[in-house]
C-alpha cells in the first residue's frame, strides 16, 4: 500500500501560473503546500493559474481546503484559477463541494468537464 | 475515567472469546501528530484489503478514515498531546466497522458540525466537508461526543460481494 508524498511543482509560463500537484494530499501535506503555492501567487501575481490535478493519487477533505483556499486567493489579487484533468477519484471529492459551480475544471484534452 | 475503560477493555479480552460472526480486529493507538494521517490511511487499506474490496470501496474507506483522523488532530485535540484509537472489525460476511476515538475536547453540537461546509476555521483554509466526506463514503456514520472528554466516530460499510463483481461461478 504505497503512501507517496505529495509535491507542487510551480513553473511560470508568460501570465500564466502552472502549479503541478502529485501524491498524497491531505492536511499533513496541505499544510506545506500552501505555503509553497502561496508563495508563488504573491511572487508572480499572475493572470491565471492551472492546477493540474492528474497525478494527485489521493485527496480528502484538506485537500479540498487547500484548492478552495487557493482559489480564494486568485481572487483577491486577481487572477483566474482553473483545475486540470483530475482523476475520478478526486472528481468525487470536488463533487461533494459542488466544486464544479465555482472553479472551472478542464480535462487535458482541453474540453469541459 | 481512563482507567475504567481501560479495566473493561483487558476484561473482555481476558473473558471473551470473540463474537460468533467476528472475523478478524485490529487496534491501533497513534499520537495526535499530523504525520499519522498517512500511517492511519494505509494500515487501515492493509486491514480492509483482505476482504478484497473493490478499488472504490477501498478508496472511499481510505478517505473516510483519513477525514475521522485528521478531525481528531486539528479538532479534538488542536494540535495538543494525545493518542487517536482506531478499532477496526470484520464482521458477518463483508462487513467492516471502523471506530475512531479521542480524548480530546468535544464536540459541543454534532448536529451543527455535521452540517455540509461547517466549518470552525476563519481563514477559509478547511472545506467543512470531513462528516460529509465519511457519512458518503461509507453505509452508517455514528457520532458521539462529549464535550471535555472526546469523540468517538463509528463508520460501518458492506462490501459488495466480489464474487458476484468478477462474474465467476
Amino acid at each position: 500500500m504505497r503512501s507517496t508524498k505529495a509535491q507542487a511543482v510551480i513553473v511560470r509560463d508568460g501570465n500564466t501560473l502552472l502549479i503541478t500537484l502529485t501524491g498524497d494530499i491531505d492536511h499533513h501535506s496541505a499544510k506545506r503546500l500552501r505555503g509553497e503555492i502561496d508563495g508563488a501567487f504573491y511572487l508572480h501575481r499572475p493572470k491565471r493559474a492551472v492546477m493540474d490535478l492528474s497525478g494527485v493519487e489521493f485527496m480528502d477533505s484538506a485537500g479540498l481546503g487547500l484548492i478552495l483556499g487557493r482559489l480564494s486567493r486568485a481572487q483577491e489579487l486577481g487572477s483566474k484559477l482553473t483545475l486540470l484533468s483530475p482523476s475520478p477519484r478526486v472528481m468525487k471529492i470536488l463533487d461533494l463541494a459542488g466544486a464544479g459551480r465555482f472553479i472551472e475544471i478542464r480535462q487535458n484534452d482541453g474540453k469541459g468537464a | 475515567m481512563n482507567k475504567r475503560i481501560e479495566t473493561t477493555v483487558k476484561e473482555k479480552r481476558k473473558s471473551g472469546r470473540p463474537p460468533e460472526n467476528l472475523k478478524n480486529e485490529m487496534r491501533i493507538e497513534l499520537p495526535a501528530i499530523s504525520i499519522n494521517e498517512g500511517i492511519a490511511r494505509a494500515v487501515a487499506a492493509v486491514f480492509i484489503s483482505q476482504l478484497d474490496p473493490t478499488y472504490e470501496e477501498l478508496a472511499d474507506l481510505k478517505c473516510a478514515v483519513s477525514e475521522a483522523v485528521t478531525n481528531a488532530i486539528v479538532h479534538a485535540y488542536k494540535n495538543t498531546q494525545g493518542y487517536i484509537y482506531i478499532t477496526m472489525k470484520i464482521s458477518g460476511e463483508r462487513t467492516i466497522r471502523i471506530e475512531v476515538r479521542d480524548k480530546g475536547c468535544g464536540i459541543e453540537d454534532v448536529k451543527a458540525a455535521m452540517q455540509p461546509l461547517y466549518t470552525t476555521d476563519p481563514d477559509g483554509e478547511r472545506s467543512g466537508m470531513g462528516f460529509t466526506v465519511m457519512e458518503n463514503f461509507t453505509d452508517r456514520l455514528y457520532v458521539i461526543s462529549h464535550p471535555g472528554r472526546g469523540t468517538k466516530v463509528t463508520m460501518i460499510k458492506t462490501l459488495s460481494d466480489a464474487r458476484n463483481i468478477k462474474g465467476g461461478d
